[in-house]
């Protein structure tokens, strides 16, 4: 029998530990994030944030424990389908992670290349999801002519255009000032309102209180804390 | 997405100039070396056969041979193996053949009180003997015969000049097979370098849900491109070189008597190929070696 807790359940995490060398990352981490969730992992710089998310998308693999992602166990996938894993996300590095060499066009329609679709497809795709950062006008811009902020905006852009199910976000706002995290903010809101879950990890509380949401206290690699924050001012600056 | 890849594919190029320009030089400079080889093979080949057509054993009678001995002497040399056709030539008839192929020494007739030239059988032999070791065969076969005093076959040179070119063609062989892995060499490395230059964007292209095929098909058409410039690069140098050599040593060496040919379009397509080859071969192994990482 399936129980209800585990239909609406896109991550789990059972008893998961990570270790760089001799250095734990990761100790005994067991948390349950339901589908559409606005998530927060937060923690002070070395708690094990990015670790974590990494482990999701595979970007470090498992050193103990079980993690599963929309109901696929990572310990059992395949080389050759961890790109179709990676395409559930979107994922916003907090170095932006932009190919400097290829047009503002080029570094987002890349998602949907690399997924097969149509050319015809991702022109349109392309220009609409840009228009939705407010980016529309720099398609041929590449990404060393552009702001941080803009950076951003893009590296959101990327996230959203396969309409993943889930956005990962390590730090987005960390580097922006505070009208372009607004911007950033308000636009994984209206991906979370579309239907996706939304993980961002940030030390920044200002950022929780305005969002809300389900919140993970990392403490030097242990989940100290799982709880609700509700949002309290709806202030594009903060 | 076959465009798609093929325009990354020139778009890299364009991008990795210098990188791509080595990688071409050296696979253009490899190219021109294994062809002149093959286009020297080719021609040598063409003036052996040449050489091998008009190939005939002369065997000359001993003096005092009757009708019957001489029709013996015929079925005789007819039944051996690799003859094709014989014919007699007499003394008299050798002597006129040699009048009019002297014609301009003609005095030195003048004096000639008798024949000084034996009776002879010229003896032609079949295509399947091609080989120096079967016309020798045949050649002591007919020596050995009570009836012959000599034979003679002008061009036995011609077999030991075979077997230099043969010696030749083992050593380019092997040449051959050292340019070829060599050149797989220097195009993996410099691959390599280009992708090194492009690991960040390469782990960027994973993390967004690039499959591996995503990312190799683009260097592979790189590794085509490059190996496709590079034999039409070495293949152009090799016509332009092949114009002024050859055209002064047909004068020099063979006037009139053998034209030089350029390789034919089925070889220029097969060289075109192997070096193609060569570039989706480099492009392999380094991205065998990198995205096992």
């Amino acid at each position: 029998m399936i129980d209800a807790h585990e239909k609406i359940s896109i991550i789990r995490l059972f008893h998961v530990h990570h270790t760089y060398g001799p250095k734990k990352a990761l100790i005994d981490i067991t948390l349950d994030i339901a589908k559409n969730e606005f998530v927060f992992i937060s923690g002070p710089s070395g708690a094990g944030k990015t670790t974590l998310l990494k482990l999701l998308y595979l970007g470090e693999p498992v050193s103990e424990g079980q993690v599963l992602i929309d109901g696929i166990n990572l310990a059992r996938i395949p080389r050759k389908r961890i790109p179709h894993l990676r395409r559930k996300f979107g994922i916003i590095f907090q170095d932006y992670k932009l190919i400097p060499t290829k047009s503002v066009y080029d570094n987002v329609a890349m998602v949907l290349e690399a997924a097969g679709a149509k050319n015809r497809l991702i022109q349109k795709k392309v220009k609409s999801v840009l228009r939705l950062v407010g980016m529309e006008d720099r398609l041929k811009s590449f990404p060393p002519s552009l702001s941080g902020g803009e950076q951003q905006r893009i590296a959101v852009a990327r996230a959203v255009i396969g309409d993943p199910k889930i956005i990962l976000a390590d730090e987005p706002t960390g580097s922006l000032d505070d009208e372009s995290a607004a911007v950033i903010l308000d636009l994984l809101r209206g991906v979370h309102i579309r239907g996706a879950t939304v993980i961002i990890a940030t030390h920044d509380k200002a950022l929780m209180r305005k969002t809300g949401g389900h919140v993970l206290h990392l403490q030097q690699g242990r989940l100290e804390t799982s709880t609700f924050i509700e949002k309290q001012y709806d202030n594009a600056i903060f | 997405m076959i465009t798609l890849f093929f325009k990354r594919a020139l778009d890299d190029i364009f991008k990795n100039r210098f990188l791509n320009l080595v990688t071409i030089i050296t696979i253009s400079l490899s190219i021109l070396i294994a062809s002149a080889f093959i286009l020297f093979f080719v021609n040598t080949s063409d003036i052996i056969n040449s050489w091998k057509k008009g190939l005939r054993i002369m065997a000359y009678l001993k003096p005092g041979m009757d009708n019957d001995g001489l029709k013996d002497l015929k079925l005789a040399i007819q039944a051996l193996d690799g003859v094709d056709n014989i014919q007699f030539i007499s003394k008299q008839e050798a002597l006129s053949r040699l009048k009019a192929q002297m014609a301009h020494q003609s005095s030195l007739f003048e004096n000639l009180t008798q024949n000084p030239l034996p009776d002879s059988i010229e003896i032609r032999m079949t295509a399947a003997t091609d080989s120096w070791q079967n016309i020798d065969s045949l050649a002591a076969q007919i020596e050995a015969l009570p009836q012959i005093d000599e034979v003679e076959y002008g061009q036995r040179w011609v077999g030991r000049f075979a077997q230099i070119i043969s010696l030749f063609r083992l050593a380019g062989y092997a040449m051959g097979t050292l340019f070829f892995m060599a050149t797989i060499f220097i195009v993996a490395n410099t691959i390599r370098l280009v992708i090194y230059s492009r690991r960040d964007e390469v782990e960027i292209m994973r993390l967004v849900g690039a499959t591996d095929s995503f990312i190799k098909i683009p260097f592979y058409f790189e590794g085509l491109i490059q190996g496709a410039l590079g034999a039409l690069i070495g293949l152009v140098m090799l016509y332009i070189a092949f114009i002024f050599v050859s055209s002064n040593v047909e004068k020099g060496f063979f006037p009139g008597l053998f034209r030089f040919h350029f390789l034919s379009p089925p070889l220029l397509l097969a060289i075109l190929m192997i070096s193609m080859l060569v570039g989706w071969l480099g492009c392999f192994i380094s991205l065998k070696q990198f995205l096992k990482h």
